[in-house]
C-alpha cells in the first residue's frame, strides 16, 4: 500500500530510520562556520548552522545549505587517474590506477628530485585552508617553491595593513560593528567573512548606524547601504589621500592617539646626503636583533625645545615643523612628512580622478572625523600600556572600515591600502571599540618575525629548506635572491621584482616554469586550484603552456599532478589526478598556525570531523601528504630510524609539535596530557574527542582588559608571549611612515650597504617603495591605450557562490546559471548595444563574446560580471551544452598575467610591484555589438570534456534529480 | 484567530539566498518533499523552490538602488487559491492560518497558480502536483526539536535575521510589533487577499554635520600653531586704513 505522498505533520519519514546528528565545520567557502549535519540512514538530510558556534551562532548561508548537492555531485572524482599514454594534456583521456601505484609513482619521482635539486618540485595550492600542513611539507621537502592562492587573491590587503598597523581585515581583524556609528565599506562586494559580516551589518543598521558603500558597483551588501558612492576602479588611493588631507587640514585627526601609538611624532633624518636619509634618528644604536621596533627614536619636545626620547613621561612632541639636531642634521616629525605628502592631494584633485564630487569627498571626511571625535566610546575597562601608564578606561572612536579585493587587486593596491590604514589610524580607530579590531594571533610585529631564507644555499639536496617558504621581509637583506640579485623562487617572490610578495605569486608559476625563467622545474603539484580556468589570468594561453613541448618533444612542465575533489578544466591537463574528499568526509583543522577563525575577544580554532565516509577511493589530501612525507622520510614525518612517525592525519594533528617539546601544534585547544592547557602544552591523546564534544571549536575569551589596544597593551602582550603567540612584549606602533619601505628605496638609490637591486629595477623600486603612500595609476593602465580601451572591467563573486566555485552544484547553479556583462545603460546605448544582446568586450590582450545586461547600478566607466560562472564545456560534471559554457563566459581570457614586455624583452608580472598581488582589476576594455551573423554563443569556446573514469556512473542520473535523504524514497 | 506568517525586513536583506536553499534543503527531505530539479546538470536547469529571491534595480544612475526581494507564499487571510481548487487540495488551516496543499488530492490543474496574484505556487513537474511554502509546518510543531528551532528553515538560516516569524494577529508578537512600528506593508493589498506575510521597507540613516562642528577650541592644529591663517605678505586692513 502506498503511503500518502503528503501528510504535512507526518512523523513517518523518520520512523524506523537511523537518524544521526553530527557537528563539524563548513567549507562551502572560506568563512568556516560551525554546522550541524543530520543524517537519515547515512544520507545527508539537513545541514544547519550550529547555534553554539561562536562564528555563525546558528545561521548559515546559501552555500552552506547546498552542501548536500556538493556531496552528491556528478563531478566527484573517486579514483586516482593516470593520463593515457599517447594522449595529449587537455584531451582528458585517463585510466584508473590504484593508490599504491599512484604513491609509488609520485614518491619515486619526488625522491629523485629531492636528492638532486629540490626546487624542481613546486607545490601551489588554491583555496585550501591547510597551509600549516602544505607549507610544512614543502619546507621539509626542501623546496622554496610553495605558495597558496594569496598572491592572486588579496595579499595587498594583508601586506598593506600588516606593514602599517600589525594586522589586517578578515581572519586577522575587522570592523567592530557592535559599537561603530559609521561604517565605510570599500571595494567589497559580498565576500570575506560572509556570515559574520552579514550578521554584523544587520545589527549595525538596526542600531541606527550609517553604512556607506564606496564601490563602482552597487550589488550585494552595498544594496542596503545608506549611501552608495560610485568610484572609478583603481582610484581608491586618491580618495583616501584626499580624505586624509581634508581631515588634517581641518584639525580633525586624533592627535593623542597618533602621538602615543604611532610613529607620527618621531623625527626623520632629512639630510639627503646621509646614508640615514629618510630613516628615523636614534638616540642610541644598540644592535637591533629582534623583529620589533626598538624604543630608541626621538620626539621634538615643545617645552624643552629639543629632542627627547619618545614616550618620556611628561613630554609633549611637536607634530609639525622642521628642526635641527645638535650635529646640524635637519629632522622632521613623520607627521609633517605626511602633511607635506597629502598637501597636493586635495578633494578637487581627487574628484577628477575618482569621479566623486568634491563636495562629497569633503562631506565624507567631515562625517568620518566628526563621528570619530564627537561620539567617543568609553568602556569602564582598566588597562596598562607598554610604557607603564595605567588607563582607567578603554576609549574608542566609532568609525569602522572594511575593504577587500576591490582595493587589493590593483597594481597600486599596496600603497592604496597603506593610505587606508593611515586614514583609519589618524581617525584613532585601531584596536579600539567601534573601529578596527584585531583577532589572534594578531597583532604581530611590523613586519612579523617569520622569514624566508635569504640565501640560495638554503636549498640543498635531501635537506629541509633552511627557513620558511613564505615570510615577511623587513629589509633588502631579507630577500630570497641569488648572489647576482636574481630570484631563487620559480614565481620570483621575495625578489627585487616583488620584494614583499608575502603570499607568493601563484599566478606566474606556470608561465615562469613554461618559459624556464628563472629555471625549469620537473614536477608541479596543484591542489584545489583551477589554473586551467578561473584561477589563471590569460587562461587560453596558460592552457597552451600546460600542453606545450620543447624541441625534444618533452613537456615543458614535465610532470603535472592535480589533487581535487571534482573534475574540472584543470584535471584535464593533469598527468596524474589524485581524488580528494569533500569537507564532510575528512578531518581538518582551522589552525592557529594558518588562518584560524579567531574572534575579536580571543583566539578560536576549530576542526572538521567526518560525518560521512569518503566516496569511492577518494582520499583526503592531508593523508596524501602524510603518506608522501613518510615515504620520502621527511624529518617531520619520520622517526630517527626512518620509519613512519604518524599513522594518519588525525594522529599527526594530535602529536606533531613545531619543534620537539615546543608544545605548539596544529590545534590550540585542550592541549596538555589531560587537556588542561591551551595554546601551548604537551600533545593530548584525547584532543580530537574534546573538540568533538565541544562543537568542534575551541574559543578562549581573553579578559576584557586584554581585548583592546593590543598593539600597546602590556597585559595582552605578556599573555601573548606566555602562550607563545608572539616572541616580544614590545609595543607595535603604527607605521604612518614606513622605514621598511625606505630601506628598499635607499638600496635602490645605492645609499645602503646591503643587497642591491639589479640596475634595471632600481627605478621601479625607488618609485614604488615610498615610505608614505602616494597615488599612481595601475601599471597596466600606464601601458594601455586608454583612448582605444576607455572602460575598466572588473569581476565579483555572487554571494551564493562566494569562494565556492560550485557550478556543479545542482541548486546553486539554478541561482546563477550563466553571467552577463553588466554595462551602464547609457554606456551601452552609446556603444549601440541592446539590453540582452550579444556583444564583445575587448582588451589589448584579447576579446570575449558575451551577453549584455543594462544596469543603473554601475558607474558609466566600468563594466563588470560575475566571475567563474562561465565554465568550459563538459567541465564540473555538466553536460556539454550547459548554459555555463554556451552563454556563460570568463573574463580571464582578456586579462594578462604579465605586463607588456619591456624594451629589453623583460617579463614582469601584471602585479603590484611591491607585493606581487595580481592586478585582476586593472584591465581596460572597449565594448561593441556582436554581428547579427555571429553564433549566439559566448566566445572563446573549447572542446567538450567528457566524464572521467569513476565519475561517469554518477553522471547519468537522467533528466530529474529528486533528492530525498534516506531509504524511504518516494 | 491565529495567523502565522513571515515579516521580511528589506532594510537588511542582502540577497544572499540562504533562505532559498535552506528551504529547499529542509523540505526536499521533509513531508513536503521531494522538490524535484529538472536538467540538474544540463542546459536550462529548473526546479521546485518554495522561496525565491528576486533582485532588481530601481532608479537611474547614480540615484539607483539594488533591491533584493525574497518571495514565498504569503499565506493570505483570504487566499484566492483556495476557492478555485476543484478537489479541495488547496486549503487554509483554521488553527494557524497556514495555506497548504494536500498532494493526494491535487490533480495538477494549476487553477490555484492562475488565481494567485503573487506567482508563488510551483507545479512540481516531476510529481505533477502543486507545491508551495508550508512555513515548515513539519518543524514548527515538532516537539522533538529544541524550542528555539521550531521555526521555518529560512528563518533559522537567515544571516541578517531579516525574516521574522510569528502570529501577526497577536499584537504582542515580534512580527506584529515590527509591522506596527516599522512600517510593515502587504503586497498588492488592493487585491483583497489580505496577505499575512509583510515586508518592512528600506530606511536611510543620514548624518547631519553643522558647520560649527568643524570648529573646536581644542583643535590640535592650534597646538602646532598651524590654524589656517593668511600668509604674512597678504594685505590686511592694517595696511590700508589711516585711522
Amino acid at each position: 500500500m502506498s503511503r500518502p505522498i503528503h501528510d504535512p505533520l507526518s512523523k513517518e519519514l523518520d520512523e524506523g530510520s537511523r537518524i544521526e546528528v553530527k557537528n563539524t565545520t563548513c567549507y562551502m567557502c572560506a568563512c568556516r562556520c560551525g554546522i550541524r549535519v543530520t543524517l537519515r540512514d547515512g544520507e545527508v538530510r539537513y545541514i544547519q548552522g550550529n547555534p553554539d558556534h561562536p562564528l555563525n551562532k546558528g545561521v548559515i548561508c546559501a552555500k552552506g545549505s547546498s552542501g548536500i548537492m556538493k556531496q552528491y555531485s556528478p563531478a566527484r572524482l573517486t579514483k586516482p587517474l593516470l593520463r593515457k599514454p599517447g594522449s595529449e594534456r587537455g584531451d582528458n583521456e585517463f585510466e584508473e590506477i590504484s593508490w599504491d601505484k599512484a604513491f609509488d609513482l609520485v614518491s619515486e619521482r619526488l625522491a629523485e628530485i629531492r636528492a638532486t635539486d629540490p626546487k624542481k618540485f613546486a607545490l601551489f595550492t588554491g583555496r585550501d585552508q591547510m597551509q600549516a600542513l602544505t607549507g610544512l611539507f614543502a619546507r621539509q621537502f626542501g623546496t622554496p617553491n610553495y605558495a597558496a592562492h594569496g598572491g592572486f587573491c588579496s595579499v595587498n590587503m594583508a601586506a598593506g595593513m600588516i606593514y602599517t598597523i600589525g594586522g589586517s581585515f578578515w581572519e586577522f581583524g575587522g570592523p567592530d560593528l557592535d559599537r561603530a556609528r559609521l561604517f565605510v565599506m570599500i571595494g567589497t562586494a559580498e565576500d570575506h567573512h560572509s556570515n559574520p559580516l552579514k550578521m554584523a551589518l544587520s545589527k549595525f543598521k538596526r542600531q541606527g548606524g550609517k553604512f556607506i558603500s564606496i564601490n563602482p558597483v552597487r550589488s550585494g551588501y552595498s544594496a542596503i547601504a545608506d549611501e552608495w558612492i560610485p568610484i572609478k576602479p583603481g582610484t581608491d588611493g586618491a580618495l583616501f589621500l584626499a580624505l586624509t588631507n581634508e581631515i588634517i587640514k581641518q584639525g580633525l585627526y586624533d592627535r593623542e592617539f597618533l602621538v602615543n601609538y604611532s610613529n607620527s611624532a618621531e623625527l626623520v633624518n632629512m639630510d639627503p646626503d646621509s646614508s640615514e636619509y629618510g630613516m628615523f634618528v636614534r638616540f642610541e644604536v644598540p644592535p637591533e636583533e629582534g623583529c620589533f621596533d626598538p624604543q630608541n627614536k626621538l620626539w621634538w619636545d615643545r617645552e624643552l625645545n629639543k629632542p627627547i626620547s619618545t614616550h618620556t613621561p611628561g613630554a609633549d612632541p611637536y607634530f609639525l615643523g622642521e628642526f635641527k639636531l645638535d650635529d646640524g642634521t635637519p629632522v622632521k616629525p613623520a607627521f609633517q612628512l605626511l602633511v607635506d605628502r597629502v598637501r597636493e592631494y586635495t578633494a578637487e584633485w581627487a574628484s577628477s580622478i575618482t569621479g566623486i564630487p568634491e563636495a562629497t569627498i569633503k562631506r565624507l571626511a567631515h562625517e568620518m572625523a566628526i563621528t570619530a571625535r564627537d561620539e567617543k566610546i568609553e568602556l569602564p575597562i582598566p588597562w596598562t600600556d607598554t610604557w607603564g601608564n595605567e588607563h582607567e578606561s578603554v576609549t574608542g572612536n566609532p568609525v569602522a572600515f572594511h575593504a577587500m579585493r576591490g582595493l587589493a587587486a590593483h597594481s597600486n593596491g599596496f600603497q592604496t591600502i597603506r593610505a587606508l590604514s593611515i586614514l583609519m589610524s589618524i581617525l584613532g580607530t585601531i584596536d579600539r571599540p567601534g573601529g578596527f579590531r584585531h583577532k589572534a594571533p594578531f597583532p604581530r610585529p611590523i613586519p612579523p618575525c617569520a622569514k624566508t631564507p635569504n640565501d640560495p644555499r638554503a636549498v640543498q639536496p635531501d635537506t629541509p629548506l633552511d627557513g620558511m617558504p613564505l615570510g615577511w621581509p623587513a629589509d633588502p637583506d631579507d630577500l630570497f635572491v641569488n648572489d647576482d640579485g636574481s630570484p631563487v623562487r620559480i614565481d620570483k617572490a621575495f625578489s627585487w621584482e616583488y620584494p614583499l610578495s608575502v603570499h607568493g605569486l601563484m599566478h606566474n608559476a606556470i608561465t615562469n616554469a613554461w618559459r624556464g625563467d628563472p629555471y625549469k622545474i620537473d614536477t608541479l603539484l596543484i591542489f584545489m586550484a583551477n589554473m586551467a580556468w578561473n584561477s589563471s589570468m590569460n587562461t587560453s594561453e596558460v592552457r597552451k603552456m600546460l600542453n606545450d613541448r620543447d624541441e625534444d618533444g618533452a613537456y615543458k612542465i614535465p610532470f603535472l599532478i592535480v589533487a581535487d575533489a571534482f573534475q574540472s578544466e584543470m584535471t584535464a591537463y593533469a598527468d596524474l589526478v589524485l581524488p580528494d574528499t569533500t569537507y564532510l568526509e575528512r578531518h581538518d583543522c582551522m589552525s592557529m598556525l594558518d588562518r584560524p577563525i579567531s574572534e575579536y575577544d580571543g583566539p578560536v580554532d576549530s576542526v572538521r570531523i567526518p560525518v560521512v565516509p569518503p566516496k569511492g577511493d577518494c582520499k583526503p589530501f592531508q593523508e596524501v601528504l602524510i603518506e608522501l612525507g613518510s615515504r620520502l622520510k621527511l624529518p617531520a614525518f619520520s622517526n630517527a630510524d626512518g620509519s613512519r612517525k604518524f599513522r594518519d592525519y588525525p594522529d599527526f594533528v594530535t602529536n606533531y609539535e613545531t619543534t620537539p617539546g615546543s608544545g605548539i601544534g596544529f590545534l590550540a585547544g585542550w592541549r596538555g596530557k589531560g587537556g588542561e592547557k591551551f595554546m601551548k602544552g604537551e600533545p593530548n591523546p584525547k584532543q580530537w574527542e574534546m573538540y568533538e564534544k565541544n562543537n568542534c571549536v575551541f574559543h578562549y575569551e581573553l579578559p576584557k582588559s586584554y581585548q583592546y589596544m593590543r598593539n600597546w597593551n602590556q597585559g595582552y602582550l605578556e599573555w601573548s608571549k606566555r602562550h607563545s603567540l608572539t616572541r616580544y612584549v614590545e609595543p607595535i606602533n603604527i607605521h604612518i611612515y614606513s622605514e621598511v619601505l625606505q630601506k628598499f628605496r635607499l638600496a635602490a638609490q645605492g645609499k645602503s650597504d646591503g643587497k642591491q637591486p639589479p640596475e634595471h629595477l632600481r627605478k621601479r623600486i625607488e618609485t614604488h617603495f615610498d615610505p608614505l603612500p602616494f597615488y599612481s595609476q595601475p601599471l597596466e593602465a600606464e601601458a594601455s591605450d586608454l583612448h582605444k580601451y576607455p572602460l575598466n572591467a572588473i569581476t565579483q563573486r555572487p554571494m551564493a557562490m562566494y569562494h565556492s566555485w560550485d557550478s556543479q552544484n545542482a541548486w546553486l547553479r539554478q541561482i546563477h546559471t550563466y553571467n552577463f556583462l553588466y554595462v551602464n545603460s547609457k554606456t551601452a546605448r552609446n556603444a549601440g548595444i541592446e539590453d540582452g544582446a550579444w556583444m564583445w568586450v575587448e582588451s589589448m590582450h584579447g576579446k570575449v563574446r558575451c551577453l549584455c545586461r543594462y544596469s543603473e547600478t554601475v558607474e558609466p566607466g566600468t563594466v563588470w560580471t560575475w566571475n567563474a560562472i562561465g565554465k568550459a564545456s563538459g567541465a564540473w560534471g555538466l553536460d556539454g551544452d550547459a548554459n555555463e559554457s554556451e552563454q556563460g563566459f570568463l573574463l580571464n581570457h582578456i586579462i594578462s598575467e604579465e605586463l607588456p614586455p619591456g624594451a629589453d624583452g623583460e617579463h614582469l608580472s601584471n602585479s603590484d610591484p611591491i607585493t606581487g598581488q595580481a592586478g585582476w582589476y586593472d584591465v581596460h576594455v572597449r565594448i561593441y555589438p556582436a554581428g547579427d551573423d555571429e553564433p549566439k554563443m559566448s566566445s572563446p569556446q573549447f572542446g567538450t570534456l567528457h566524464p572521467l573514469p569513476g565519475q561517469s556512473q554518477e553522471k547519468k542520473r537522467g533528466r530529474w534529480l529528486t533528492y530525498f535523504a534516506g531509504r524511504k524514497k518516494s | 484567530m491565529s495567523q502565522l506568517a513571515l515579516v521580511i525586513d528589506l532594510n537588511v536583506c542582502v540577497g544572499c539566498h540562504a533562505c532559498v536553499t535552506s528551504c529547499k534543503e529542509w523540505n526536499t527531505s521533509g513531508t513536503a518533499g521531494y522538490m524535484a530539479d529538472m536538467n540538474p546538470f544540463s542546459k536550462d536547469p529548473t526546479g521546485t523552490f518554495f522561496n525565491r529571491v528576486q533582485t532588481f534595480e530601481v532608479g537611474e544612475f547614480p540615484n539607483a538602488e539594488t533591491v533584493h526581494f525574497p518571495k514565498s507564499c504569503l499565506h493570505c487571510e483570504d487566499p484566492p487559491c483556495v476557492p478555485v481548487c476543484p478537489t479541495g487540495a488547496s486549503y487554509k488551516r483554521e488553527q494557524d492560518g497556514i495555506v497548504l496543499v494536500d498532494y493526494d488530492k491535487c490533480i495538477g490543474c494549476k487553477y490555484c497558480s492562475w488565481a494567485c496574484p503573487y506567482g508563488v505556487r510551483e507545479l512540481d513537474e516531476h510529481q505533477k502536483v502543486m507545491k508551495k511554502c508550508t512555513l515548515c509546518v513539519d518543524r514548527i510543531y515538532d516537539e522533538s526539536l529544541p524550542e528555539n528551532e521550531r521555526k521555518p528553515a529560512c528563518v533559522m538560516a537567515c544571516p541578517t535575521s531579516a525574516r521574522l516569524f510569528g502570529d501577526v494577529n497577536d499584537p504582542d508578537s515580534e512580527a506584529a510589533i515590527a509591522i506596527r512600528e516599522r512600517g510593515g506593508y502587504q503586497l498588492m493589498p488592493e487585491w483583497g487577499t489580505r496577505p499575512a506575510n509583510h515586508y518592512l521597507p528600506r530606511r536611510k540613516t543620514r548624518i547631519t554635520i553643522h558647520d560649527d562642528e568643524l570648529v573646536r577650541v581644542d583643535n590640535p592644529l592650534k597646538k602646532e600653531r598651524q590654524l589656517p591663517m593668511p600668509d604674512s605678505d597678504e594685505p590686511t586692513l592694517d595696511d590700508i586704513t589711516s585711522w
